[in-house]
């Protein structure tokens, strides 16, 4: 155990407190040092100490008691500031939602602070979660706190990078995370931290700042695999304000992490061998295959056909919904407001300044593909597309149940590069977005490092609604790899 | 009776469709759980949802989706179990969330029929192409600021049901009919209270004309929002007109939404900028679709009330009424339930008569509804038990009515205090014509002399001596014995 | 290019985001390169198949025909850029 409270894990903290070795409050104290020495990651749009001391101090309150604890209480966490939280700046990383203070938490952050968890600030992220390098955020870039050999600023992933940031430097013990294509896991593999994209339903959507919604899906940012099953327990669960919210039960997920996989039937699909996958990443791949097969698991080989589909059919989906979605910030009832002649002169005025180009690029983008004469080729065709990709999930989940890909093409890479070319960008998400589409689980764990000493991860993907064995498998990955790597600014401090 | 306009060049037929919106009746809104009441300060039945507040999502409320499957088995239409909810995109102030939630190719009812009544036994079936159901928007006040709209949402959100009609309507006639059935179907059902002036039913006029005798659909302009029956008639009649003219001119007629005016019954075209309307619709992705049993069908089903068409043909087969009052009874549901209790155990033809011509004259001029009725339909009931037990005559129960209005008295205590009981006493009946065979001699004499119209004139005489009290028959067959033989 | 200039401005009013003059040049050849590249879905195959709306499996759940929400006013206003009397203000709007 380290003996810097802000760099324990949750599990650790949270047997650390049960003992009374420390109270939530040195916990939040220490979390909230690590923060002020790390602003310039630029992790944090918002910080919260006073609110997380509050909190940290009522849990301390609450344990000193009786009642047994959950496994977040009294545990210090970063959230993504795409949750609506509570009398705190929610900006969603755009310069449209100024001010805003929501008169609401949303489900999934009041579910956490139900469960004891103690927020310290609004992580930083791309705006309206649209990237996947954290560069489109009105409050600017985040840094990741590894670097590379040359000594360059990284990005941390998109677009929950504020999130992975915050937890890869130890200013929190784990984050909330939102996935519509990657968004948690790519950052998750950038930051050497585990992030889990639950099952489209899990997770409830309401009080998130919706991006696109038929994708939207909440998830644990954390240390470790089995934080990431301790996080997740406290977010998910049936919420009857979310139509799309599942009513099925939550198993206990720390329970499924058996460390036994034997007979587990592990996929992996010929088509994510895409070409042009640097070396070093089919070389990762494969040794992931071959821990998982150490351990006991049988590896399958198997065919996502329509995998390669997956990015294009994404980016019609995705900034459709997005079009729709976003058309609610029209400076009239909260956010900024560009005052114009007309009613519609102000509503142009205040999205065109409000959004920033990536955002407007893809409402256009969306607004394209459902005009008329253009839903049938564009719009509905990629739905079609899209149940395709699903089926082939579901055919290959008849002969495996895991399917293991890398989470990412590359490594961390530098800030500015592919800013010009939206379609070298949109490609961090190749590996992920195909589970997107299909609703699936898919959880991203550190499993080893670039030539530049950069952490890469592997992507485990599940059955709908069966974490269980994803976290089962994911544990028994985790323990393999033994990702012990400690990022530059983490070292430094 | 074809409504055929005559132009220049040729004769026109008018082509007419309805979309027709009906606020449902429920006590919250289709997807947030803020209250339906009208009134209420400003934004006060706002939820967070209404007011479109980021990360809200919609939740939809059961009552609205069976009030619209009751309305679809009212109008005996076909019910998709399966519908979708879908967005359609544009801006508007008053619409939070930049879209409004509807339904577009998958409604929750699609084909069924209204029935029209035109007239004494003439009825014509008009086609319902759809009933979907949508959002609300709120509401914009234009005239509270020199340069300023004031925004309130109190509406934004609360269910309507959208029934779409078939353009088989072909005169403002059946546009008024179709209006008025309509409004007593829902309000049978308790679906929606049918009231145009709160604007809890507002109807989109769809108005084409083509040459008699033609079967193409000519380009069509559409009036929204229309807030009366007569203002529908009256659109339809100024814009049938419109195309008539532009048309014998060589014209072309430009698709369009166009405003009525109420103030002299004219269209015209709305001056916001000519904007290519593109809604962008697209599947609602926060609401999966909405699936029902059959057995919901039918659990509705089991609950319809008697409609107003089987009632009326109830009326005509066990009361023996005309079809046409039948139809004037049935119309209002509060109206046939008032008749209903009026006629039973009577003569009911008889209350049929004294409601339509007597008690609906008297509403209709003190501007009331039967429910405020100064009769109830007990006493009315009472008056006409008189009249059956020739305790009064019909002529007599006008006045009781009258007076039962005055005094809020009941009929018997009128008829008894004023000592109107008809005079069925043989004797006293007697005496009173002689006196006046007595008093006309002359008269007598051209009777016998074969002037025997003059018979009628006796008759007045001697009720005018009784003060109307004498039952007419018995004083005519008295006459005619003592003055014929 | 799939999108001229006319058709951005056309997308860009629909979206009612004020694009310069000068950058609509810029903005078609962007989207045009994202539509170039989205087409590679023509080459799928997707005759008779249902388009997916959405992945999860529930169907539309009801909720109770009760009064929950409402009734307050002043929440709803609170970060509203301009207010009056409880009404949201807009530019005016000339019908
Ligand atoms: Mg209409
Ligand atoms: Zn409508």
């Amino acid at each position: 155990m380290s003996n810097k409270l802000n760099q324990l894990t949750i599990s650790e903290a949270r047997d650390g407190l049960e003992k009374g070795d420390f109270t939530s409050v040195e916990l939040t104290e220490s979390c909230i040092g690590a923060m002020e020495k790390a602003r310039g990651l630029n992790a944090y749009i918002t910080e919260t100490p006073e609110l997380a001391l509050e909190r940290a101090k009522a849990s301390d309150e609450r344990r000193s008691g009786d009642g047994a604890a959950s496994g977040m209480e009294g545990i210090p966490i970063a959230v993504k500031d795409l949750f609506c939280t509570e009398g705190v700046l929610t900006t969603a990383g755009s310069h449209i939602l100024d001010g805003y203070k929501p008169v609401y938490e949303s489900t999934v952050s009041n579910n956490l602070r139900q469960g004891g968890a103690v927020m310290l600030g609004k992580a930083n992220l791309d705006e309206f979660a649209m990237g996947s390098a954290n560069i489109t955020s009105y409050y600017g870039n985040v840094i990741n706190p590894w670097k590379a050999t040359d000594g360059k600023d990284l990005v941390p992933g998109g677009s929950s990078g504020g999130s992975a940031a915050a937890v890869a430097s130890h200013t929190c013990l784990a984050a909330t995370g939102t996935d519509t294509g990657g968004s948690i896991r790519q950052p998750a593999s950038f930051c050497g931290i585990v992030g889990m994209k639950p099952t489209y339903g899990r997770c409830s959507r309401w009080g998130i700042v919706a991006f696109a919604s038929s994708l939207d899906q909440a998830g644990p940012m954390t240390k470790t695999v089995r934080d990431s099953a301790i996080m997740l327990n406290s977010m998910a669960g049936h919420d009857p304000k979310d139509s799309t919210s599942s009513p099925k039960a939550t198993p206990n997920f720390e329970a499924a992490l058996t460390g036994d996989i034997k007979g587990l039937r592990v996929g992996i699909p010929a088509e994510y061998k895409m070409d042009g996958t640097p070396e070093e990443i089919v070389k990762l791949w494969d040794q992931g295959t071959q821990w998982l097969k150490d351990a006991g698991a049988e590896i399958v080989d198997i065919s996502l056909p329509h995998t390669k589909y997956a990015l294009a059919t994404y980016y019609i989906v995705a900034p459709a919904e997005a079009s729709a979605n976003l058309a609610r910030y029209d400076g009239v009832r909260y956010g900024l407001r560009v005052d114009g002649e007309s009613l519609d002169d102000m509503y142009m005025n205040t999205r065109g300044e409000g959004f920033g180009k990536e955002v407007q690029r893809r409402i256009l983008m969306g607004a394209y593909v459902l005009s008329a004469g253009y839903y049938d080729a564009y719009y509905k065709k990629a739905q079609q597309v899209r149940t395709l990709i699903s089926k082939d999930f579901n055919d290959a989940y008849e002969k495996v149940d895991v399917i293991l890909t890398p989470t990412a093409p590359s490594a961390a890479f530098a800030i500015g590069e592919k800013m010009d070319d939206p379609i070298a960008m949109y490609l961090n998400d190749v590996f992920t977005v195909p589970t997107s589409m299909a609703g699936l689980p898919g959880i991203s764990l550190p499993a080893g490092l670039s030539s530049s000493g950069l952490p890469l991860g592997l992507q485990l993907i599940g059955r709908a609604f069966d974490e269980e064995t994803l976290y089962r498998a994911a544990g028994v990955l985790e323990t393999a790899a033994n990702f012990s790597a400690v990022p530059a600014f983490v070292e430094g401090a | 009776m074809s409504y055929i306009l005559q132009g220049e060049t040729c004769e026109w037929e008018v082509v007419i469709g309805l979309e027709v919106h009906c606020q449902v009746v429920s006590n919250a809104k289709l997807f947030s759980g803020a209250s339906t009441d009208f009134g209420g300060e400003p934004n006060d039945h706002v939820d967070l949802l209404d007011a479109g507040l980021p990360g809200m999502l919609p939740v939809i409320n059961e009552v609205c989706v069976e009030q619209a499957v009751r309305t679809g088995l009212g109008l005996k239409a076909q019910i998709n179990n399966r519908s979708v909810f879908s967005r359609k995109n544009y801006f508007y102030a008053d619409m939070p969330f930049g879209y409004q939630i509807t339904q577009f190719d998958q409604p929750i009812v699609g084909e069924g029929t209204i029935v029209l009544e035109l007239g004494e036994g003439h009825y014509r079936e008009v086609g319902v192409e759809r009933l979907h159901l949508e959002t609300d928007a709120g509401k914009s006040m234009h005239d509270q600021h020199p340069t300023k709209s004031f925004i309130d949402l109190n509406r934004a959100g609360v269910a309507l049901m959208e029934i779409v009609s078939k353009p088989d309507l072909r005169s403002p006639e059946e546009v008024g009919a179709y209006l008025r059935k309509l409004r007593s179907i829902v309000r049978y059902l308790g679906t929606c209270d049918g009231n145009m002036d709160e604007g809890s039913m507002r109807c989109d006029v769809n108005v084409s004309v083509r040459p008699v005798g033609s079967e193409e659909l000519r380009t069509r302009c559409e009036m929204k929002n229309v807030n009366s029956v007569r203002f529908a008639m009256q659109a339809v009649e100024y814009e049938a007109q419109r195309h008539i003219e532009i048309y014998d001119e060589g014209g072309e007629i430009k698709q369009e939404t166009r405003l009525f005016d109420s103030s002299n019954g004219t269209t015209r075209s709305m001056r916001s900028k000519e904007e290519a309307h593109d809604y962008r619709y697209f599947p609602d992705p926060d609401l999966p679709p909405l699936v029902f049993s059959d057995e919901f069908v039918e659990q509705i089903r089991a609950t319809l009330p008697e409609l107003p068409d089987e009632r009326r043909e109830r009326y005509v087969s066990d009361y023996g009424l005309s079809e046409y009052d039948a139809g004037i009874l049935v119309a209002e549901k509060d109206n046939a339930v008032y008749f209903e209790e009026v006629a039973k155990g009577r003569d009911a033809k008889l209350a049929a008569n004294w409601i339509i011509s007597t008690l609906f004259g008297l509403l209709k001029k003190e501007g009331k509804s039967i429910s405020e009725s100064p009769i109830s339909a007990d006493r009315l009931g009472k008056l006409l038990d008189l009249i059956s037990n020739d305790t009064i005559s019909g002529r007599i129960a006008k006045d009781v009515f009258e007076m039962m209005i005055e005094t809020g008295n009941d009929p018997e205590t009128i008829v008894e205090e004023k000592g109107l009981k008809q005079i069925t006493d043989t004797g006293a009946i007697e005496g009173a014509v002689d006196e006046i065979i007595a008093a006309n001699p002359d008269k007598v004499a051209e009777v016998q002399g074969g002037k025997e119209q003059l018979i009628g004139w006796f008759v007045g005489q001697v009720m005018k001596a009784t003060q109307g009290k004498a039952n007419p028959g018995a004083v005519n067959g008295m006459l005619k014995k003592k003055l014929l033989g | 290019m799939s999108l001229d200039k006319a058709d951005v401005r056309k997308i860009a009013y629909l979206a009612r985001i004020k694009v310069p003059d000068e950058d609509l040049d810029h903005l078609a050849g962007e989207l045009s390169q994202i539509i170039d590249w989205v087409e590679q879905l023509a080459e799928v195959n997707t005759d008779g198949v249902e388009p997916m709306a959405s992945v999860s499996d529930v169907t539309l759940p009801m909720r109770e025909d009760v009064i929950t929400g409402g009734n307050r006013p002043a929440e709803v206003t609170a970060n509203a850029p301009e207010e009056n009397k409880g009404f949201f203000l807009v530019p005016k709007v000339v019908e």
